[in-house]
């Protein structure tokens, strides 16, 4: 009887592992965060993009309106394959698109907003990066719809043709 | 005289500088303890991404505005989720993961500790 125990025992032990590396195997091994909705959006100073006042972000999202912002960067290729989008959003009245300008040359990104149109209503400077971690963002393009000083949702990536009309049926 | 000049200035010198290290090293050992999201792998301090080295800048910022090491941790588990952090904290999600090494040194200990004592018997 106790000859048998261990077996049975170990072929258990085994399987259980086995279940679990096997369940594993087809978890995608690339991290997507739990995002929180309903967040409240962060309290933060920057400088305005052209004209390098200070602003507070209480100035910037007021009321129940809804905000886009937008964390770009001209150096960034998907930035530009999603400004189309930006710029069609841009002509919604209910909506005000903010642009975070992450880590980029002032000439640059003015060159950049020239030979493609500006969508933001208000751009402000994010030299160091400090604002972008404020948010919880990864990295650019990154875009969150914003309502009443909260989150309602984050977009980790360019827009397409997809999260374009799910905006425009939450703002609806 | 000479040699005693030198051997102050000395002190002094690794005083001044031992002081600053301090600081310095909080700021590191925090930065080694968050994991780089962007570049899975490697920690924070490792990286040299553009999400690393805002994110270090960001934690001696807090650690200028005085907050303490528990309190950069919650700050970006508050933003980032636990995963962020390499020590994972004890808590519902994780205890299985903290109190499984003790339960098996446990077993393992009785499974010896009864084998020893079967032998003595059979002795």
């Amino acid at each position: 009887m106790k000859a048998k125990i261990f077996p049975i025992f170990l072929i258990i032990t085994f399987s259980i592992i086995f279940y679990i590396f096997y369940k594993g195997l087809q978890n995608s091994n690339i991290y997507t965060p739990e995002i929180k909705s309903e967040i409240k959006i962060p309290n933060f100073e920057a400088k305005e993009f052209f004209s390098k006042d200070n602003v507070n972000s209480d100035q910037i999202f007021i009321g129940s309106e809804y905000y886009l912002l937008n964390i770009w960067a001209s150096w960034c290729i998907p930035c530009k394959e999603e400004h189309k989008y930006l710029m069609n959003l841009s002509k919604k009245e209910n909506i005000k698109i903010i642009g975070q300008n992450y880590k980029d040359n002032f000439v640059n990104a003015k060159n950049f907003l020239t030979k493609l149109d500006n969508p933001y209503d208000l751009i402000f400077s994010d030299n160091d990066g400090t604002i972008a971690i404020e948010w919880g963002a990864y990295g650019v393009p990154e875009s969150f719809l914003i309502k009443n000083n909260q989150i309602i949702k984050k977009i980790i990536g360019p827009l397409n043709e997809k999260l374009f009309s799910e905006i425009k049926e939450l703002i609806q | 005289m000479n040699i005693l000049k030198f051997f102050i200035s000395v002190i002094l010198l690794i005083n001044f500088f031992s002081s600053d290290l301090k600081a310095k090293n909080l700021g590191t050992k925090i930065t080694k303890n968050l994991r780089c999201l962007i570049c899975q792998g490697q920690s924070v301090y490792d990286s040299d991404s553009e999400f690393a080295n805002s994110l270090k800048i960001l934690v001696e910022k807090k650690l200028d505005d005085g907050l303490n090491e528990k309190q950069v941790y919650d700050y970006l588990k508050n933003k980032y989720g636990d995963w962020i952090l390499y020590d994972p904290e004890f808590n519902k999600n994780t205890y299985f993961l903290w109190l499984l090494p003790i339960l098996m040194f446990v077993f393992g200990g009785a499974i010896i500790l009864r084998k020893v004592i079967l032998k003595k018997k059979k002795l």
